[in-house]
């Protein structure tokens, strides 16, 4: 029976966000975001010309993410600079939950490129960069049927959680977590990005994805904040 | 010619930067920010030199130490220019640039300085001893990369507290800090000075690197000697250059030092 | 019958629901999804009659055909020039488009116009494929030579040229210095000092961070004015 989060929050809380638009000037568009003791900063450059030719699709643009954690944002010991494959791997992830909204028909032929880094790991950094890279689009200016936010839901033991920390994401039996990343689209809340490491009951998981659904709302608002913002009067 | 670089030439003529600075002036708004990732780095720091921010942290491990120095730990140091900062960086491996950085800047500063006490880093001679490992990163690209990486280096070293190593499991308990920082004995502190022509600016902005004929970055100790010196670009410097642009570094190294008070 | 859900000039971001019914009709910046039109960028709301759009307070700069725009070449081959107007594809500039003069064949083109040049253009023709065609056959178009590039987004250039001219017109008038503003977003100022074209740079500044604002052009003269004084 798990009784009880580390830090004290209710099962379905998530830690306190924060987000800030604009803090790249060099780039096009840019975001911060942070969840708990999880920092993702995003920025956006584009479009441009894409190489190699092959890779170009003459009807629309396409958008490339690649996330980085830097060499000390992990608790423990030190990342090896460089990716690996778990960044190859969110890095299309990212893509794929932004793709959804964005309209590049204008840009055919070229690249939005997408850059993440981790300042701070303490788990749901694919999430944190998703919502950071959603602000750093609009932020650009880019046409977007909606933004879109993310959060990982999941299981410990016997009670659904929503907002991993790495405590809970590292729970000693794995068995018993299941870890969700979901992103949504909050307009519709239409899930764009979704992903499971663990078992679940797929009652549990209908369960996890409405809890997905309202927590990403909370997120969309602070998201909506910090956007409104970069250009208040 | 680039009307920009001739834009700059003739303001130059008339003792005019682009952005209105003098020639001996370093940007006004310069920050350091300590502990920005502190749940997960051993020590980290964000420095802003105008629009120009990078950020480092500072990790340690634990090695064995090499046989010609078994009671001395060691220190390594790297820099990226990261896509995120500029359109004029790719993605990928360090290019010559950030490893001239790292070597040149951060590195050589903070060894030949003797501000790390290497012998404070030994754990059990001949067994284990300290690496600390620092990572600089560009965020925002607006001119003089170089002395905003070798601040923010040293930030980053001052801010940073040992954690735990348990002598037993040979293990770094990261989970537990202690109250320990580095003992920095030195504060090595860079500053950049380009020529443009016959002209030596200190602090180049983005355009004026651009147009750099030749560029020094000087690193001076708080007794004002010399401690690292790179030069940069293509053109040749006479010796009174030299000499002007250290005397420049000096002087201003004593305004950045202040920053650390 | 509809609703409007948002009031006039109030910022919005994208996916936000501007109004419902069928009474309104989705302009630039929205789209209607059922019976709600949706915002699908970031910036202010412009209620036109029945037509909602937005004034984007960002974006990327798309090349329209007679646009003048500032532009620098980045490469050249025995007939064109490739210039780099700030869009993902560089523009071209054929040979035969740069003056009445007739260029002979195998000219050597960098003795018109050389890599880094920045010139002052006119977009003739942009392609489905967004190829973009510019000429310099036209009034202003020229090389730049002597003073300053800046960048600002190209939404707000229309902001920093103002009704008529009068925004762009007070600024040149106070600082003294000559101006071009090219659509994409490049500016360029020539002063008869670096401190007067500082001055134009920040005024320019001001207009990009305080687009939403009104009278802005009252307030920016109001501060022209000021830091005048101050700089004599």
């Amino acid at each position: 029976m798990y009784k009880k989060r580390s830090d004290g929050r209710k099962f379905d809380e998530i830690r306190p966000v924060e987000a800030k638009v604009g803090l790249i000037k060099r780039a096009d568009g840019s975001a911060m975001f942070r969840i708990g003791k999880t920092i993702a900063i995003a920025a956006v450059y584009g479009p441009r010309e894409l190489y190699p030719k092959f890779l170009q699709d003459h009807s629309k643009g396409i958008l490339r993410c690649n996330y980085n954690m830097m060499s000390f944002s992990g608790s423990g010991e030190r990342v090896r600079p460089g990716g690996s494959r778990r960044s190859k791997e969110i890095s299309m992830l990212t893509e794929s939950a932004l793709s959804p909204v964005l309209d590049l028909s204008e840009f055919p032929g070229a690249v939005v490129d997408v850059f993440v880094e981790i300042l701070q790991s303490d788990a749901g950094t694919r999430c944190a960069g998703i919502c950071a890279a959603a602000m750093a689009l609009a932020d650009a200016g880019f046409n977007m049927k909606d933004l879109v936010s993310a959060v990982s839901v999941g299981r410990v033991e016997d009670k659904l959680v929503v907002d991993l920390d790495n405590v809970e994401e590292h729970y000693e039996d794995e068995r018993e977590v299941a870890d969700i990343p979901v992103a949504i689209m909050p307009r519709t809340g239409k899930i764009t990005l979704l992903q499971m490491d663990g078992i679940c009951s797929k009652e549990q998981l209908s369960k996890a994805m409405q809890l997905a659904q309202e927590a990403c709302k909370k997120i969309y608002e602070v998201q909506k904040k910090a956007l409104m913002e970069r250009y208040k009067i | 010619m680039n009307i920009i670089k001739s834009h700059i030439y003739s303001l130059l003529e008339k003792d005019q930067r682009l952005d209105g600075r003098k020639f001996d002036e370093i940007r006004k708004n310069i920050t350091i920010e300590y502990g920005v990732s502190p749940n997960s780095a051993e020590g980290s720091a964000r420095v802003k030199i105008g629009n120009t921010e990078v950020v480092a942290g500072v990790k340690f491990e634990v090695i064995e130490p090499y046989p010609d120095q078994p009671d001395k730990g060691t220190i390594m140091a790297g820099v990226e220019l990261l896509p995120l900062s500029s359109p004029e960086f790719e993605s990928g491996p360090p290019n010559i640039w950030a490893v001239e950085l790292a070597r040149a800047v951060v590195d050589r500063g903070l060894r030949e300085s003797g501000a790390i006490d290497f012998k404070s880093l030994c754990i059990k001679k001949n067994e284990a001893a300290w690496a600390v490992i620092i990572d600089v990163y560009s965020m925002n690209d607006d001119g003089n990369l170089a002395d905003a990486i070798g601040l923010c280096a040293l930030a980053a070293l001052k801010d940073a507290k040992f954690p735990k190593y348990d002598e037993k499991s040979k293990k770094v308990l990261y989970e537990e800090r202690t109250n320990k920082g580095i003992s920095l004995k030195e504060m090595p502190i860079p500053v950049t000075v380009i020529k443009i022509k016959d002209k030596i600016l200190v602090d180049p902005s983005l355009e004026e690197e651009e147009c750099a004929d030749a560029r020094l970055t000087v690193t001076t100790l708080e007794d004002g000697r010399v401690c690292a010196l790179q030069k940069g670009e293509r053109e040749p410097l006479t010796i009174e250059d030299v000499e002007n642009m250290i005397e420049m570094s000096i002087k201003k190294g004593k305004e950045l030092r202040k920053l650390f008070k | 019958m509809g609703d409007l859900l948002v009031k006039d000039k109030e910022l919005v971001i994208p996916g936000q629901d501007l109004a419902t019914g069928m009474d309104f009709l989705p302009a630039s910046g929205t789209f209607r999804d059922n019976d709600k039109i949706v915002a699908t960028q970031l910036g202010s709301v412009s209620v036109n009659g029945r037509l909602i759009k937005i004034m984007p307070l960002n974006g990327r700069y798309i090349p329209k055909r007679g646009d003048i725009v500032i532009g620098k070449i980045v490469d050249m081959n025995f007939s064109n020039w490739f210039v780099d107007i700030g869009y993902a594809n560089d523009a071209v500039l054929s040979s035969k488009e740069i003056s009445v003069d007739y260029v002979e064949k195998g000219t050597d083109l960098s003795q018109y116009y050389d890599l880094g040049d920045y010139i002052a253009a006119g977009i003739t023709n942009v392609s489905k494929l967004k190829l973009i065609d510019l000429t310099m056959r036209g009034q202003g178009l020229r090389k730049l030579t002597n003073g300053r590039i800046i960048k600002i987004s190209s939404v707000k250039v229309p902001r920093l040229i103002g009704k008529e001219g009068s925004m762009i017109s007070m600024i040149k008038d106070i600082t003294e210095c000559k101006i071009m503003v090219g659509q994409n977003g490049l500016v360029w100022i020539n002063g008869p000092d670096g401190k007067k074209e500082l001055l134009a740079v920040e005024a320019i500044n001001l207009i990009s961070e305080k687009t939403q604002e009104p009278n802005l052009t009252e307030k920016v003269k109001e501060f022209l004015e000021k830091r005048k004084k101050e700089n004599v």
